[in-house]
């Protein structure tokens, strides 16, 4: 599913935090968002599937069209774009007093949804297969999913999320709570998931975002006080070798300022 | 702890300097005011516990014209100790979903414009006096609720609670339990609205990405967070419903029975409302009957209260 961004600003309430971001992200491709700290970046991943509107008072401005169909319609429900963007966060949060099996099905449950035995462990296992975690945890799904290390509760995040076969996957700095080779392990799984979803990707992590991505975009504060902004948007090779933008290149060879 | 003795303090410094003695006599009397502070609540507890026990033992065998026509002391305390829990009981069973769903929509649903008003107001319930709720069920709920007992005693008489002629004026248990059920709310509600409000956001996030609605997302994150919390906060609910006594003893009009009946003249009478009704016209005998029913109530909240943290303790072990 390809999206389309067009002249979005997000706000939290008088406050503008990102202004004018455009962009168009390819479907089935890896897309990573860089940028120091407070630039935005993660706020705009966020809006792709509207969970900034947990924070009161946060709304956006422009388009935002995931599949040709504007996420921000006015008879579009938020949940219904949730259940089709999944999401990954930046500390791993599986439900803490559910077993592995249960928080691969969370998502499939809801909405009173019952499913059958046997077609629940297809499920359960598709997906912990799909994470790269099933040979370490099939034979204690049943176990509590936060007696899990780091990578793996990641993993089983990235599950639970693709479990509910959703089209676009957002992960939030998902390997920042982590060490080098559980993050290798994810950043193999980020490769393996794009042939099926489309991938959205915030890192701090340049090199991470020349590993997996396809497509990066370049955010930036204009000033301090002043709402982000996106700088540069393009494949990932040309932003790491040859970039358009002055800024992009001083932030990538670690000169920013 | 105090600063003045680290022996890696800058030597520069004297430690006997009028700087560091002054922190360290601070530190000495908050610690000695913290210890008796602490000391004096255990002194305090044993202290009334020692005064029931002498006070309390006798009555469990005087003549038998003290207990209230019961007989014995087993025939006075068993029907009293069934009403106190049973009334506690229902007055939880009123409470709990009200205080859980107030909690929930001052912590969860209501914009913070109108959870902050409604939660002071929620508060400000515990601090009317139990006196003027028992004024209030005894004549203002009661008369009030008179058609609903006449219509749960025609309609559920199926149900052995409503079984049986109803109360012409309202003084019931039934009318007692709602207003026992006010008095617990706030307590109850406060509690949870703290445990609920301190869910992790990360918890609430990972529901709503799956695209949980709001209702599921407090299932799978804030009820697992929050459980314990709650069962605290029911467990200071029944404690405060079962030592209440102006609520029932004001409106119920009591007999010693056990009966589940609760809508009708003759109502089951707790513990404390037998205390407060019946310790002015005393005897001796009759006075340590009376603290003799109070020994068994203090007995059986400190069970009820051991059990809550046991149970609060296993939901924490998981």
């Amino acid at each position: 599913m390809s999206i389309q961004v067009k002249d979005a600003s997000i706000f939290y309430g008088d406050f503008k935090a990102v202004e004018d971001v455009s962009m168009s992200i390819k479907p089935k491709s890896v897309t990573a968002f860089i940028g120091p700290s407070g630039c935005g970046k993660s706020t705009f991943l966020r809006t792709l599937n509207r969970m900034h509107e947990v924070i009161p008072g946060a709304y956006v401005e422009g388009k935002i069209q995931i599949a040709g169909q504007d996420i921000y319609g006015p008879n579009v429900d938020p949940v219904a774009v949730r259940r089709k963007v999944g999401m990954v966060f930046q500390r791993p949060n599986p439900f803490p007093t559910m077993s592995i099996y249960d928080n691969v099905l969370a998502g499939n449950k809801l909405n009173s949804k019952r499913i059958k035995k046997p077609e629940a462990d297809a499920i359960v296992e598709k997906a912990l297969r799909g994470a790269n975690l099933w040979n370490e945890v099939k034979d204690r799904l049943g176990k509590p999913g936060m007696g899990l290390s780091g990578g793996q509760q990641q993993r089983l995040c990235i599950a639970r999320a693709i479990a509910v076969q959703p089209e676009v996957l957002l992960m939030d700095e998902p390997c920042s709570a982590l060490d080098p080779i559980s993050t290798a392990a994810i950043e193999d799984l980020i490769h393996e998931l794009k042939s099926d979803y489309t991938i959205v990707i915030v890192t701090h992590n340049m090199q991470q975002a020349a590993r997996v991505s396809d497509d990066t975009g370049f955010f930036n504060l204009k000033a301090a006080g002043q709402p982000g902004h996106l700088v540069e948007f393009n494949p990932t090779k040309q932003m790491f070798t040859n970039p358009d933008n002055p800024d992009t290149e001083a932030y990538i060879s670690g000169r920013f300022g | 702890m105090t600063v003045a003795a680290d022996p890696g303090a800058d030597p520069g410094v004297d430690p006997k300097s009028e700087l560091s003695g002054r922190g360290s006599v601070g530190d000495v009397v908050f610690r000695g005011l913290a210890v008796t502070a602490a000391s004096l609540i255990l002194v305090a507890l044993a202290a009334v516990f020692i005064f029931l026990g002498i006070e309390g033992i006798p009555g469990f065998n005087v003549d038998e014209q003290h207990y209230a026509g019961q007989g014995s002391f087993m025939g006075l305390v068993v029907p009293l100790l069934f009403a106190t829990m049973y009334a506690a009981v229902l007055a939880l069973i009123i409470a709990v979903p009200f205080s859980v769903a107030i909690a929930l929509f001052i912590s969860h649903y209501a914009p913070r414009r109108i959870a902050v008003p409604v939660a002071y107001v929620i508060d400000l319930l515990a601090a009317v006096p139990s006196v003027v709720f028992g004024l209030w069920g005894a004549v203002a709920l009661g008369p009030y609720l008179v058609p609903a007992h006449a219509w749960l005693a025609k309609n559920l008489a199926w149900l052995p609670f409503f079984d049986g002629q109803p109360s012409g004026n309202g003084r019931t248990l039934f009318t007692a339990s709602i207003v026992l059920a006010v008095m617990i709310l706030p307590i109850i509600t406060s509690i949870c609205r703290e445990v609920f409000a301190q869910t992790p956001r990360l918890h609430e996030e990972a529901a709503l990405a799956l695209g949980a609605t709001r209702w599921e997302m407090i299932r799978y994150a804030v009820f697992p967070y929050a459980r314990s919390g709650m069962v605290s906060a029911v467990m200071l609910g029944l404690g405060r419903a079962l030592g209440e006594t102006m609520a029932i003893a004001m409106i119920a009009s009591p007999k010693v029975l056990i009966s589940l009946f609760i809508v009708g003249t003759n109502n089951p009478q707790t513990i404390a409302a037998h205390i407060a009704q019946g310790y002015k016209e005393s005897t001796p005998d009759r006075l340590s009957v009376l603290i003799a029913t109070g020994l068994v109530l203090f007995a059986f909240t400190f069970l009820v209260n051991a059990l809550a943290r046991w149970i609060v303790a296993r939901g924490r072990a998981k």
